[in-house]
């Protein structure tokens, strides 16, 4: 069982650049306002989720994503296609919303900085309620007590509107890293390796962000679709 | 005992996506493994974390604020008429 091979378009891992990308490029040299369109239609919610990573409040990480995506038009002559155009795209935002993250810090008083991002906005401890567990006086002790039920509900009914519609309300819920990962691993489909490289960050760390991410949202369907059920 | 039930389902919940990505070294695997075929709760457990990888990978396409597109189609006009060489 391997998530990456679960067959979504796009979500080739590798780095280098392909004939597509190629393509879009000079179509957006070329002023093609359709393909824009579409790259602003794929890419910008991941975009702001990343600059929420980095900097307070949904209004400057709008301003970090819209002048990040004019920094892509002004250096679209420097993409050299060592990297795809996605990750290459995902890198100015990182790197913008880091600069601007730098500088809200030093406008604001120390103490009212940064619950917004970094380690303190991650939580530890288990990703799932220990009181689903038998004690450890039990005979089978950490197992299942109250096992989650399955779903088997038909592919149509779980990419429906609704479903969708309350992992996206959890998905934008997320902590501020935990919801950068998830968008770049999961929703864009990006390779481990290709997330790290974006935002700068162990192999560990990611998995570690991208686990607790999938556990809440696993949870936030989990109570939709059971408590919907029972 | 059985083989793969020494790992307990509250640990191996926490070692999901290690087990997803391939990042577990080689026993550890297997014990996943196992214990994923003996036990129907863990197994639904993965089959949903995958199911909701999946189904958030359907998200992309998501609808973005329209005025929020809409600067930004107006950013690119702007650049576009700003690098369209005279005559």
């Amino acid at each position: 069982m391997d998530v990456r091979q679960s067959g979504r378009a796009g979500a080739a891992p590798g780095a280098a650049a392909d004939d597509g990308d190629g393509a879009l490029v000079r179509e957006l040299r070329a002023g093609d306002e359709r393909v824009f369109a579409e790259l602003v239609d794929r890419m910008t919610p991941a975009m702001l989720a990343i600059a929420a990573g980095y900097v307070p409040g949904r209004s400057v990480a709008e301003e970090v994503v819209q002048e990040a995506w004019l920094a892509v038009l002004t250096g679209l002559d420097r993409f050299e296609g060592r990297s795809s155009l996605r990750t290459w795209v995902f890198g100015i935002v990182v790197n913008v919303a880091r600069r601007r993250g730098a500088r809200e810090r030093r406008s604001v008083p120390f103490s009212d900085a940064f619950a917004f991002a970094g380690e303190a906005g991650d939580e530890v401890g288990p990703t799932v309620d220990p009181g689903r567990f038998r004690g450890r006086d039990d005979e089978w002790p950490g197992h299942w007590a109250s096992p989650p039920r399955p779903w088997d509900l038909p592919e149509s009914a779980l990419l429906a509107g609704e479903v969708r519609d309350r992992l996206r309300a959890a998905l934008d819920v997320l902590p501020p890293r935990q919801r950068m990962v998830v968008h770049l691993r999961d929703v864009q489909g990006l390779a481990a390796d290709e997330v790290c490289a974006v935002l700068g960050i162990e192999p560990g760390n990611q998995r570690v962000l991208l686990h607790r991410g999938r556990a809440r949202l696993r949870q936030a369907l989990e109570d939709y679709l059971n408590g919907d059920r029972a | 005992m059985t083989d793969g039930l020494d790992i307990d389902c509250d640990e191996l919940v926490e070692i999901v996506t290690d087990y997803l990505d391939g990042a577990l070294d080689a026993g550890t695997h297997r014990r996943v493994s196992e214990h994923l075929a003996q036990c129907d709760g863990c197994a639904t457990y993965v089959e949903q974390m995958l199911e909701t990888a999946r189904i958030a990978g359907t998200l992309r396409a998501q609808e973005l604020r329209p005025d929020m597109r809409e600067r930004l189609l107006g950013a690119f006009r702007g650049w576009k008429a700003a690098g369209t060489p005279p005559g």
